[in-house]
């Protein structure tokens, strides 16, 4: 005789520790375990029960998965109750027993005791699997005509989850949702308006019959509103505060693009505005939604003034909940009407300070929207006065957003280095490395800034030398190699208006730069600082010995990087003829070329480029040379073109610089297999080798050296590859993948015709197995002209959730007229370049 | 649509778990942490709707129950904060003056009561009398 639930459940409570809590339960499950064994179904439910209470507690009850099923095929209610609420419990749509409580399911659909009709729908409405939707549809259709209003509404909802589930057996729900419309039960009604924005969202066809129904929808909405006391909907003096808040959602999908429709509803809507009181919770729930029902339909202008001073309202209120649905409603209308949410910006830049991390999120989102070329400099001030202050969780998003909208907005050039190297100062863990690499840009093209940014990043990095982020060391290294010496006596312009002067001697600079160089605990912010010395090295003629000196004492650096290049650098001081050349300034850096190549995914090609381009540069003879030994000095693969139309550099000098290194002693350094390289070989190997600009060394130079400046990280680049041939029609696939985003691959398909005939119709779909996304673009045209005629081309845009572990394969069914015979045809794609 | 519905005391310890989404055991698990870790100690005064990954989490706290709701980023949060004191009030007319202990004992008795409520994520009754007349007629041939 087992014991009961009551029990059980006591025993559970008494114990002291897990220990004893586990011991119960595996007590109770072997006991549980024998009684399911024997076939005891005397207390069956009972068993099963506790089974759902050793589920809650969150130990193992998959052996008693079957009884569940057996308690549902009994044929009493209590059983069969407790069957389906461990239905529902202890399995969900993906476990394939389900399956067997098909059948069960539809005896019951179709049982006479409404009680066990209620039973069944609502297991079906909560884990009905596709293929019990699909085989149960009919009998939810003559469910929903039942006369019992329980089991209509109940069908109703159970509806919603079929057609969620199997879209193709929709149709004969679609015109039988707007019926229950004209219930009188407002349980009905609310499950009724549910199934029907399901149905719209699913397909929106059918918003335009479903548009007929709004004056319908409105009269509901009207009587409730108009109703007086109902005790039985009454929420806090308001009737069914959920059945207008539904109806109102509907209407808006309703109202969306119909100016018709809209108008219909815009008396309602008004008065649903103005006489919904808002001292409680649940008219505060109507008034939002109304707003967001007025904002998101074609509504007159009387309207919308109306909507937004009920925001207005809301923000002002002092129940938080209030305030944020105001803000997450702003939010949303600020594309609509910009001019009504800039009145409130006060309020809410107050609220990105608000205690609550819920509302700061909200309110960062609205300012992030409300800022303009106008505004910008007072919200920048506030939201760096707040990223001081600002919690650890909230600082990267903040962060980042400040730099978007620095540089989106930012009105001069000074006022953006000053910000950015605000939040470098604030935050720099958080700052991308891209808007270091912008802000590179956009200084090395505003000559009249280098003194200053040289001035600044001192300041800066000798105030916080300390504890600086590893983004702020980089930086200010960089610019301090680049500028450091404008910084001093004599070469330093006059300060900017309100800027405090820096006194700083070339000593106090190589220092700050030694110290860098020997402490920081970052490999990077080492190898960045090495390299500024060199370059100061060759401006600084007084500190030239000095820094000969730090960089010898670096060959012996345990950073690989560091070591790597102290030699190299070491080996260039005896090179004296041609130091000051290889280290020169940086040519300004072309803003067009590396926005361009900052929003395009073909990056990979700008960095291929330069090699070719540097082979190239060979073949036309040495006057381009230089430019490309420029460009490989100066560690950037990607201003190859801007350098190349930079100007003349001395020619002879360089030529000679290059076949000194390919002759001299440096190229023992290069080590394996470059260093056998004949001179006649394209020079830029062991150029690049030794200098990194080349993925023919090792990734981590690539970091350090290239990519302050240069492009992203080297990405490997695929094959084109044809994936279809048939009646001379030939299709290709371009591969390229977006930076940072491994997972995602950019498809550009190119489609052409070989044959003499025109090629009419053309069109292509694909599929990809579940756990990828697929966007198909449009294609630029559906004929393809004969004879090679120019191609036509499609993007499609694939994401892998399971990239690395499984590749990427499509499945095509290409569809054309050849001579005005259609043709399908479908391919599976596997032979695709791998690490895709 | 609601994603999941949980009650939880202030210890963390889950009393009543419903998902509308198919999820692991493991992952349920980990949300019911989560989401108790994400509210239990804000500020009585700060807003009753926490984001929770790509949804929301509306809660309201009872003594020290936690009713916790997940529904998507674009539902209407102050109708569902009304739905969850309605549930409260439906079940403390149900077990006359709830306390965490009738849900303790009679949990089989509150998903039931849920299931009368919402159904596959979807509000299904709104009306407190309906459902009360409802589950007194269900006990009744329960006996």
């Amino acid at each position: 005789m087992s014991i009961r639930l009551r029990e059980l459940i006591r025993a559970v409570r008494q114990c002291k520790t897990a220990a004893e809590e586990r011991n119960v339960v595996a007590k109770e499950s072997a006991a549980l375990r024998n009684a399911f064994k024997e076939q005891d179904t005397t207390y069956r439910h009972r068993n099963v029960a506790k089974l759902m209470y050793i589920h809650m507690l969150g130990h193992p009850t998959h052996f008693g998965q079957m009884e569940t099923l057996k308690l549902i095929a009994a044929n009493e209610f209590p059983e069969k109750r407790i069957g389906y609420l461990g239905l529902m419990i202890l399995l969900d749509e993906r476990q394939e027993v389900l399956m067997l409580v098909t059948n069960s399911l539809k005896n019951d659909l179709n049982s006479r005791n409404q009680y066990i009709v209620g039973l069944a729908l609502c297991a079906m409405g909560n884990i009905c699997s596709a293929e019990m939707a699909r085989d149960l549809a009919p009998e939810i259709e003559r469910l929903l005509q039942s006369t019992n209003s329980y089991i209509r509404k109940k069908a109703a909802l159970c509806a919603t989850r079929v057609v969620r589930k199997v879209p193709e057996v929709m149709e004969s729900f679609v015109e039988r949702a707007p019926t229950l419309l004209t219930d009188r039960h407002h349980g009905v009604l609310l499950c009724g308006v549910t199934l029907m924005m399901e149905i719209c969202d699913i397909e929106p066809a059918t918003l335009d019959t479903y548009r007929t129904h709004v004056p319908t929808l409105c009269k509901i909405l009207r009587s409730l509103l108009m109703s007086g006391f109902a005790p039985e909907h009454d929420v806090g003096g308001i009737t069914d505060p959920f059945l207008q808040v539904k109806i109102l959602r509907l209407l808006r999908l309703l109202g969306k693009g119909s100016a018709d429709a809209s108008d219909q509803m815009s008396d309602i809507l008004a008065q649903v505005a103005t006489n919904t009181e808002a001292n409680r919770n649940a008219g505060n729930a109507i008034l939002y939604e109304a707003v967001q029902t007025i904002m998101g339909t074609e509504s007159i202008g009387g309207l919308r003034v109306l909507a937004i001073n009920i925001l207005g309202r809301f923000l002002a209120n002092r129940d938080n909940n209030i305030r944020y649905v105001a803000l997450n409603t702003l939010a949303k209308v600020v594309a609509v009407d910009t001019q009504a949410v800039q009145r409130h910006r006060n309020t809410v830049v107050d609220c990105v300070k608000d205690a609550d991390v819920s509302i700061r999120r909200r309110a960062l989102e609205l300012v992030y929207a409300l800022v303009n070329e106008g505004n910008i400099k007072t919200l920048t001030k506030e939201l760096l006065d707040y990223l001081r202050i600002s919690d650890l969780e909230f600082k990267p998003d903040l962060t980042n957003k400040i730099c978007v909208l620095v540089q989106r907005y930012a009105p001069d050039k000074q006022w953006h280095l000053d910000s950015l190297l605000q939040v470098l100062v604030q935050a720099g863990a958080y700052v991308k490395e891209e808007v270091c690499r912008a802000l590179v840009v956009l200084i090395t093209n505003a000559p009249e800034l280098h003194a200053y940014v040289a001035r600044s990043m001192y300041r800066a990095l000798k105030a916080h030398q300390e504890q600086a982020e590893l983004m702020l060391v980089i930086t200010a290294t960089w610019f301090l190699g680049e500028y450091g010496e404008l910084l001093l006596p004599g070469r330093q312009g006059s300060p900017l208006p309100g800027e405090e002067a820096v006194s700083a001697s070339s000593d106090d600079l190589v220092s700050l730069l030694e110290a860098v160089l020997s402490k920081s605990k970052e490999a990077a912010a080492r190898e960045y600082a090495l390299t500024a010395l060199m370059k100061l090295a060759a401006r600084v003629p007084e500190q030239t010995q000095r820094i000969k000196a730090t960089i010898e004492r670096q060959t012996g650096s345990t950073f690989l990087e560091v070591q790597a290049r102290s030699c190299e650098y070491s080996k260039i001081f005896g090179l004296e003829a041609i130091r000051a050349q290889l280290l020169e300034h940086m040519p300004p850096l072309d803003e067009s070329t590396y926005s361009r190549n900052l929003g395009n995914p073909n990056v990979v090609d700008a960095a291929a480029a330069g090699p070719a381009q540097a082979q190239q540069a060979f073949a036309n003879g040495a006057a381009t040379k230089t430019d490309d030994i420029a460009d490989l000095l100066s560690m950037d693969v990607m201003a190859g073109p801007a350098a190349a139309s930079a100007g003349p550099a001395p020619t002879t000098s360089a030529v000679d610089m290059l076949n000194e290194l390919l002759a001299g002693d440096l190229l023992d350094l290069l080590g394996g297999p470059a260093a056998p390289a004949p001179a006649s070989m394209p020079a830029q190997d062991p150029l690049g080798g030794l200098f990194g600009s080349q993925p023919t060394t090792s990734a981590p130079a690539m970091d350090a050296f290239g990519d302050l400046m240069g492009s992203p990280a080297p990405q490997p680049s695929f094959p084109i590859t044809t994936v279809f041939e048939k009646d001379g029609i030939t299709v290709t696939f371009a591969f390229t993948k977006p930076p940072g985003q491994p997972s995602v691959t950019d498809i550009e398909a190119s489609y052409t015709n070989a044959s003499a005939a025109p090629v009419t119709d053309f069109t292509l779909q694909a599929a990809v197995p579940k756990f990828m996304q697929l966007k198909l673009d449009p294609a630029t045209g559906n004929a393809l002209q004969p004879n090679n005629g120019p191609s036509v081309t499609q993007a499609i845009h694939v994401n892998n959730t399971m990239h690395g572990q499984k590749p990427l394969v499509l499945r095509l069914r290409i569809a054309y007229s050849i001579n005005g015979q259609p043709t399908l045809e479908q391919v599976e794609v596997k032979n695709l370049p791998p690490g895709l | 649509m609601i994603r999941f519905i949980l009650l939880q005391n202030r210890a963390g310890k889950t009393r009543l778990a419903k998902y509308y989404v198919p999820l692991d055991d493991g992952e349920k698990h980990g949300l019911e942490y989560d989401v108790h870790r994400l509210i239990a100690n804000r500020d009585p005064k700060f807003t009753n709707f926490v984001e929770f990954k790509t949804n929301k989490v509306i809660y309201r706290r009872y003594a020290g129950l936690f009713f916790s709701m997940c529904v998507d980023v674009t539902d209407n949060e102050l109708a569902y904060l009304e739905s969850v004191h309605l549930f409260v009030e439906i079940l403390d007319h149900y077990f006359s003056n709830v306390c965490e202990l009738d849900l303790v004992f009679n949990f089989h008795k509150v998903y039931l009561i849920l299931d009368e409520f919402i159904m596959g994520g979807e509000l299904q009754e709104t009306s407190k009398k309906v459902i009360l007349e409802r589950l007194a007629e269900l006990d009744k041939i329960e006996t």
